[in-house]
């Protein structure tokens, strides 16, 4: 019977102030929405620097013909040079894994195939791009400790950390992942000024129950928790709906990622699911801290 | 039952205290008329009781209890030992007669089997058998007032305060009203019951306390309403 009235008081609450309910709804739903977003984003940033760094390599590129480095004053890299230059490579094991030799040709090739609808590959000629070394390191970060050993040896023009370009666009990435976490906390704000004021406008238009209820002896448990309630079932059919779109948005376009990078690892609708736990049980303390912290306000015993 | 002792009360941003040095002993089952012109300090006197205000000086005891030291957690108790009934009865609009009397159940946890025994007991009580399904205004001011007494009655609490119950009602209702209360008051509650209505004061014969300007200056058992006019 308790729980058969309870639940009859908050469907009468929910009814009487059906219009502000669904504005929390949607608040919650926009601020949740947004927050996993952000969330997600940057598990995927994540994903794909880890994927990118064990792939990251540093580019040795060594004198050509028509190398316009001052180290090539010399001319073309010799023979000599070349085994000395991967025999200093070598010798910084176990920070060097491996070092591949690409020769202009195949450096030729591989551009053309990487690039092969861009119009700049109809320029290129065999030799524009330097015979190189291709090393890769145990841990990225320590670029500077390859580079400083083998940058001015005899033959080496210039030494390129592949890291730095990512490392870009991750910067760019962690700026979307940044704005959309500050909107969200907006949202979040919003959403809870919103449970306030719905709280306050509920105790209001309630206020004869809720005298009845002080008068005869009600425990304040009793008296507060439907309003309580009536906001936590408003907030978390919000998240419900943000967690929907989040699968829905996930659905959409990680496979037109994966169409772009084909061999990166990508984040699966499973994430939103294990997400989406997290966001309901935040907004969860975000509701009973609200109207719990905004009933002891407005609607004292 | 209830208790004063040298109980004064000031409202904040008052020049005046509305109770000064007020001792007054209600003993179980009595039937108390509290008279006096407004603003005398009747209905504080009653809000001190419910723990709606609370004490500046002295201490309010009911039922063995100092209510001026009793936690705020502790309050919903007391209230469920006092039942009250006021001028505006304050019936909830979209309830039934049966449902309004409910109401003071279920809020307090009450199964439903009970509710189903004691309400249309209460109801049969103060002669609303029949009208269950009428919502306020569907009645009367009496008959209203009845339902504000059952609800006020259902949880049989040992004393009943009543601030003015009869100020909206013709003299003829009115005084079907204050039977209603003597009945109850017979059933062993203890009743305080405000009021400025001479002739029920007079026809009943109870004991008067009377308040001017916040002090008692006159309390006799079988007494009239008297000099208060």
């Amino acid at each position: 019977m308790r729980l058969q009235f309870m639940l009859s008081e908050i469907w009468i609450g929910l009814r009487r102030n059906l219009s502000i309910a669904v504005s929390v709804m949607l608040v919650t739903m926009v601020s949740v929405f947004l927050l996993g977003i952000g969330l997600l984003v940057q598990q995927q940033v994540d994903t794909l620097k880890g994927f990118w760094y064990d792939r990251v390599q540093v580019t040795v590129f060594m004198c050509g013909p028509n190398s316009p480095e001052k180290a090539c004053a010399s001319g073309t890299v010799t023979a000599q040079q070349r085994e000395s230059i991967k025999t200093q490579l070598a010798e910084m094991e176990p920070l060097v894994k491996n070092v591949y030799y690409e020769s202009e040709q195949q450096a030729f090739d591989r551009f053309k195939e990487q690039y092969k609808n861009s119009p700049i590959s109809d320029y290129l000629q065999v030799g524009d791009i330097p015979q190189n070394y291709r090393v890769q390191l145990s841990d990225p970060t320590k670029f500077a400790v390859v580079a400083s050993a083998v940058e001015g040896a005899p033959g080496v023009a210039s030494v390129q950390d592949q890291k730095k370009t990512l490392d870009k666009l991750f910067k760019v990435m962690n700026v979307v992942t940044v704005g959309s976490l500050v909107l969200a906390g907006l949202m979040v704000l919003c959403s809870v000024l919103l449970m306030a004021t719905t709280i306050r406008q509920a105790a209001f238009s309630r206020r004869r129950e809720t005298g009845i209820m002080k008068l005869v002896g009600a425990s304040n448990l009793t008296i507060r928790l439907p309003f309580v309630l009536e906001t936590v079932l408003a907030a978390l059919l919000g998240v419900g709906l943000a967690v929907g779109g989040l699968w829905g948005a996930t659905g959409y376009l990680l496979p037109r990622v994966a169409r772009v990078l084909p061999a990166a690892p990508l984040i699966g609708e499973g994430a939103v699911w294990v997400l989406a736990p997290w966001l309901a049980g935040l907004m969860l303390v975000v509701a009973v801290l609200t109207s719990w912290a905004t009933l002891r306000r407005y609607l004292r015993v | 039952m209830i208790r004063f002792e040298n109980v004064s009360k000031v409202y904040p941003r008052s020049t005046r205290p509305a109770l000064s040095d007020i001792d007054l002993d209600v003993e179980r089952g009595e039937f108390v008329f509290v008279v006096g012109s407004s603003g005398s300090g009747k209905s504080t006197l009653l809000r001190l009781v419910l723990k709606e205000e609370g004490v500046s000086k002295g201490s309010v005891l009911v039922a063995g209890q100092d209510v001026g030291r009793l936690p705020s957690r502790k309050v919903p108790r007391l209230r469920r030992e006092i039942g009250t009934v006021f001028q505006d009865f304050r019936l909830l609009p979209n309830k039934t007669v049966y449902q309004n009397v409910a109401f003071a159940l279920q809020v307090l946890g009450r199964s439903g089997h009970a509710i189903r025994q004691v309400v249309p007991e209460t109801l049969e009580m103060v002669g609303l058998d029949g009208k269950e399904k009428r919502l306020p205004h569907e009645l009367s001011g009496g008959e209203q007032q009845r339902v504000a007494i059952a609800r006020a009655f259902v949880n049989k609490p040992p004393i009943l305060l009543c601030d003015e119950p009869t100020g909206n009602l013709d003299p003829t209702t009115s005084l079907d009203i204050v039977r209603l209360l003597d009945r109850i008051n017979r059933t062993g509650t203890t009743i305080v019951m405000a009021t400025h209505d001479d002739d029920i004061v007079d026809q009943l014969r109870k004991r008067v306390v009377e308040l001017k300007n916040g002090h008692i200056i006159r309390d006799e058992n079988k007494g009239v309403y008297g000099s208060g006019r």
